[in-house]
């Protein structure tokens, strides 16, 4: 089957491939899909505590190149968005970016589910780490 | 030699027509055009006796007692088509019940899935971690309404060589018919349909280096003498297993390519097995968690089939496939792949590796090639695995059946 040219440009040259220390402050981790489906998405955000604003994003991903490509773009949308903005990435626009057939759609519900699992986990730390400071 | 790309290595979904083949074919085509039914004039005697010499050659190469054994089809899917319906519908009387096993190609099975619903029970043989059936699994499946055993000789994606003349030698035991699909065995290993008590056997030309859309069933007629219900009604050729006008020009092309491959097999095949081996130790002792699948002395010389954890099957061929042919059975369902039942049904170990990748070789793979192809797989594969979220946490220490995986 034929991708489309951003699909091989992501294959060929993934944004931001790596990993932040999970435990890093600002650092909010998500990791969805699952191995017997054929595709897993680890995506990271690092959120700059005093604006809120995600300073840098990284992935690795087990999947198809369109799953691949599904993850990089994300990443390059995360970088800059504060938290709020970040929450409003819809599958549909990585759909429409991407070009992506139908039969591979299901790869953008899973960035847009790893995005929203990564945000979920930077929310929950947050929370976490402001109830410590409380009960200080 | 300069390579020329991109590299054909999917020799086992279908092989280059050999020069010679082709230039027996021509002919055929224009000056010597007649119908080999046509009996009152030359071109139809002429027609008639190149149809003889292809039906000779490739009774040859079997190991046919009798060219009138071969019945000429479309190729392997109707060869199998015909074997196993044409047998099940004349011997229905006699009993319902079929023996295969679980790797048989897509033919096979199809054809089994239907018989089963016009009222046949099929029972599917699994086979052991190496792709092998057992023998005596295939005698317990035996019922007393067994009419016909079904083995493939060579499997398609693995290239495990199953042990046809102990199957043949029970079917003949307890008078069972005993049909083989030999489309990737013949013209590669040898094949002996006496030697190997074979009745029923499928075959096609164009994974032998000859021309798509010409088969050929082989149906023994002595001992015992097998009948068949056509599937095809009309004119009556091919002793009425088979009617429908010889496409002569490849059947000439078919008996030339068995008769190049009774020549060459030999010489073909220590060459094809020695590049499958290097390839094969050029990924293997580059990459950690590759694993080989199928029996390593049991296999088709020109076949390597790798299986590759914590990268999935299409992202690989996409980061070969500009520059190679090769073809992926993915362990897992990305919506565009099929799981591969043949790895599926290796077991346990074969499930924890996440893509399998066939390397099938061929009578013009050069050894430049093979180490191309091989350096290029360990780069793609290691940029993958570098991507891969799954890789990272095994190399963590993780036991990735401990996680709890979130499924869409």
């Amino acid at each position: 089957m034929a991708y489309s040219d951003k699909v091989v440009d992501h294959y060929n040259n993934p944004r931001n491939v790596g990993s932040f220390g999970k435990d890093t402050p600002g650092v909010g981790t998500g990791l969805v899909g699952a191995p017997e489906c054929g595709d897993v998405m680890k995506l990271q955000i690092k959120v700059n505590l005093e604006t809120g604003v995600i300073e840098d994003a990284k992935f690795k991903t087990f999947g198809c190149g369109s799953a691949i490509a599904s993850s990089s773009l994300a990443t390059e949308w995360l970088k800059g968005k504060t938290v709020d903005e970040a929450a409003k990435i819809k599958n549909t626009d990585i759909v429409n970016e991407l070009k992506l057939p139908p039969v591979k759609i299901h790869c953008s519900v899973l960035a847009e589910d790893a995005i929203k699992a990564a945000l979920a986990d930077y929310k929950e730390k947050q929370a976490t780490t402001a109830v410590a400071a409380a009960s200080k | 030699m300069a390579l020329k790309f991109p590299i054909f290595m999917d020799a086992q979904s279908t092989t280059p027509c050999d020069p010679r083949v082709v230039d027996a074919m021509l002919p055929y085509f224009t000056e010597k055009f007649g119908h080999p039914a046509s009996r009152n004039h030359p071109f139809g005697w002429e027609a008639e006796a190149a149809v003889d010499v292809a039906r000779q050659r490739l009774a040859t190469l079997i190991g046919a007692r009798d060219p009138k054994e071969l019945v000429f089809t479309s190729g392997g899917t109707e060869s199998i088509n015909l074997a196993l319906k044409g047998a099940a519908e004349m011997y229905r009387e006699k009993g319902n019940h079929i023996v295969t096993t679980v790797i048989e190609q897509r033919a096979g099975l199809d054809v089994c899935k239907r018989l089963e619903r016009q009222g046949f029970a099929v029972s599917y043989v699994p086979v052991d971690a190496d792709g092998l059936v057992s023998v005596d699994a295939i005698r317990a499946a035996i019922t007393d309404k067994t009419v016909l055993i079904s083995v493939m000789f060579a499997n398609n994606e693995i290239g495990t060589i199953q042990d046809i003349a102990a199957v043949g030698k029970l079917a003949k035991e307890k008078g069972i018919l005993f049909h083989t699909d030999a489309t990737q065995a013949v013209g590669k290993i040898p094949v002996d349909v006496e030697a190997m008590g074979i009745d029923l056997l499928s075959c096609t030309a164009h994974l032998m280096y000859g021309p798509k859309g010409v088969g050929a069933l082989y149906v023994r007629r002595k001992g015992p003498r097998v009948r068949l219900a056509p599937m095809m009604d009309g004119g009556g050729h091919e002793r009425g297993m088979r009617s429908g006008t010889l496409p002569v020009p490849l059947i000439v092309g078919f008996g030339k390519a068995a008769e190049i491959a009774g020549a060459e097999m030999g010489t073909e095949g220590e060459r094809l097995a020695k590049l499958r081996d290097r390839l094969q130790d050029i990924i293997l002792s580059s990459v950690d968690e590759a694993f080989l699948n199928g029996r390593a002395d049991r296999r088709l010389p020109q076949n390597l089939n790798i299986s590759f954890a914590y990268v999935e099957g299409e992202s690989v061929l996409m980061g070969l496939n500009k520059e190679t042919a090769l073809s992926s059975g993915s362990a897992c369902t990305s919506a565009t792949l099929e799981p591969s039942y043949v790895i599926a049904a290796l077991g346990a170990s074969a499930e924890l590796a996440h893509s399998s990748i066939r390397f099938s070789l061929h009578r013009f793979t050069t050894p430049e090639e093979v180490e191309y192809v091989g350096q290029r797989t360990v780069e793609v594969i290691k940029r993958l695995r570098d991507m891969s979220p799954l890789y990272e946490l095994a190399k963590e220490g993780v036991d990735l059946k401990s996680i709890k995986w979130k499924a869409e």
